[in-house]
């Protein structure tokens, strides 16, 4: 099985000289689809820019970056776009939606730009408003909606169409903890359909919704998770205990 | 955890027999703490010997004995209900004193240490949030208990960055000095 996103010994450097900074250092990271990962760390470790080297929203300095088995390294910026547009959905913590379209304009609106007709972009966007359980908001503005709702209109635009990589940075950073765990169902839901989901963050308990939880300190991948147990040993001790 | 006042609480709602109080008790918390049948008879036992509760037959015993609350046992679960936990003193923690004991010895690398405490921590938390995920809309009684245990989990990691943080900053030539005596040393009186 091709893995959804393979970062092979990626290193990102900011600068040169004295104010030379070693931002990734040599990541390895690789998911598939239906996977959550959630990469964790401190402010400075790297996770951000992680996030925006796996989208290919940044060059690296080294390594390799694959996405659905294609290197990034050997495409043009428009092949570049148009794979961005296509396969790779972002959610960031002030959800980024256009005051000015509703819901589900907002979630059709990457395929607009890709080149879909208006009424088979709508079309897509209230299926994916639909498969999330969102179809009562559709023509809501955002400034309507709470922010958890805004929030989890933004993961849909994320997933709309055939998009198989969802990249979120701190997506419940401005959430309550109910509204978080809101958004963090539905981010589950939607890799549990399939699509590779990487969410960087430095909340432990954001991190627990994940498949697997790598570290990043310093730039540096250190340590990572061992799978969750399956439903079937839900009841038996915890570990380590 | 009281047991006895759990106890008296699902009185509160009416009388019961004991094996209707464990099943109850048990649904309520999530079958987090599982609780054995002579624990509850044994707890019943002694409320009624104090006056918290009454039985239809002081005299019998077995499964078909039912039990209610008395107007003293009322006021004894209202009073504990609104009774602070004992928080006041810090427990002596293991992690905390793991991670002390862990800076001046020689070849320990006091993050390596921290780090594998954070890993066990949020596997832990990923074992609740998976069953929390799993678990029924309806199931209140076990979100509450799973989400006490998120949160407490939580609080642990987040001491470990913060003492992560607070060792990365200190200028390379000044490990922590356990032997260098402050001016003035503050202490804490710690729970045995």
């Amino acid at each position: 099985m091709t893995a959804m996103l393979e970062l092979r010994r990626v290193s990102k450097v900011y600068g040169s000289g004295p104010s030379r900074v070693q931002a990734l250092c040599e990541v390895d990271l690789t998911v598939d689809g239906g996977e959550l990962v959630a990469v964790m760390g401190p402010s400075g470790s790297g996770k951000s820019t992680l996030l925006t080297i796996a989208g290919s929203l940044e060059e690296l300095s080294a390594g390799e970056v694959l996405v659905d088995g294609s290197a990034l390294a050997g495409m043009t910026r428009n092949q570049r776009a148009r794979l961005r547009r296509r396969l790779i959905g972002y959610v960031f913590q002030d959800f980024n939606l256009l005051a000015g379209l509703t819901a589900v304009e907002n979630v059709a609106l990457p395929l607009e730009l890709d080149g879909l007709g208006q009424h088979a972009a709508r079309a897509a966007g209230v299926a994916a408003l639909d498969e999330l359980g969102l179809a009562d908001q559709a023509d809501r503005f955002p400034d309507e909606l709470s922010g958890g709702e805004r929030q989890r209109i933004a993961i849909a635009r994320a997933v709309v169409g055939d998009r198989r990589l969802l990249l979120a940075d701190e997506p419940t950073g401005a959430l309550d903890s109910v509204n978080g765990e809101a958004v963090m169902r539905l981010l589950r839901a939607a890799c549990k359909r399939g699509v590779a989901g990487v969410v960087v963050t430095h909340d432990a308990q954001l991190a627990s919704w994940a498949d697997r939880v790598v570290f990043l300190r310093d730039g540096r991948a250190v340590d990572q998770t061992a799978r969750p147990p399956g439903p079937e040993s839900l009841l038996a001790p915890r570990p380590g205990r | 955890m009281s047991v006895r006042h759990a106890l008296l609480a699902l009185l509160s709602e009416g009388p019961k027999y004991g094996l209707q109080l464990r099943q109850e008790f048990e649904s309520r918390t999530g079958e987090v703490w599982p609780l054995n049948v002579g624990q509850v008879y044994t707890t019943l036992q002694r409320l009624e010997r104090d006056g918290l509760v009454e039985s239809d037959d002081p005299e019998g015993d077995g499964p078909q004995k039912g039990f209610r609350i008395t107007p003293t046992g009322g006021r004894e679960l209202a009073e504990w209900l609104r009774t602070p936990p004992d928080t006041v003193a810090p427990p002596r923690d293991e992690l905390v004193i793991k991670v002390l004991v862990a800076l001046p010895v020689p070849g320990v690398d006091v993050h390596e240490v921290i780090q594998v405490h954070r890993r066990h921590l949020v596997e832990l938390m990923q074992h609740y949030t998976h069953v929390k995920a799993e678990a029924s809309d309806r199931d209140v009684g076990l979100a509450l208990v799973v989400d006490a245990e998120l949160f407490r989990l939580e609080a642990v990691v987040r001491w470990l960055d913060a003492a992560d943080a607070r060792l990365t900053s200190l200028p390379a030539a000044s490990p922590v000095a356990t032997s260098a005596a402050p001016a003035r040393r503050h202490r804490l009186e710690v729970r045995p």
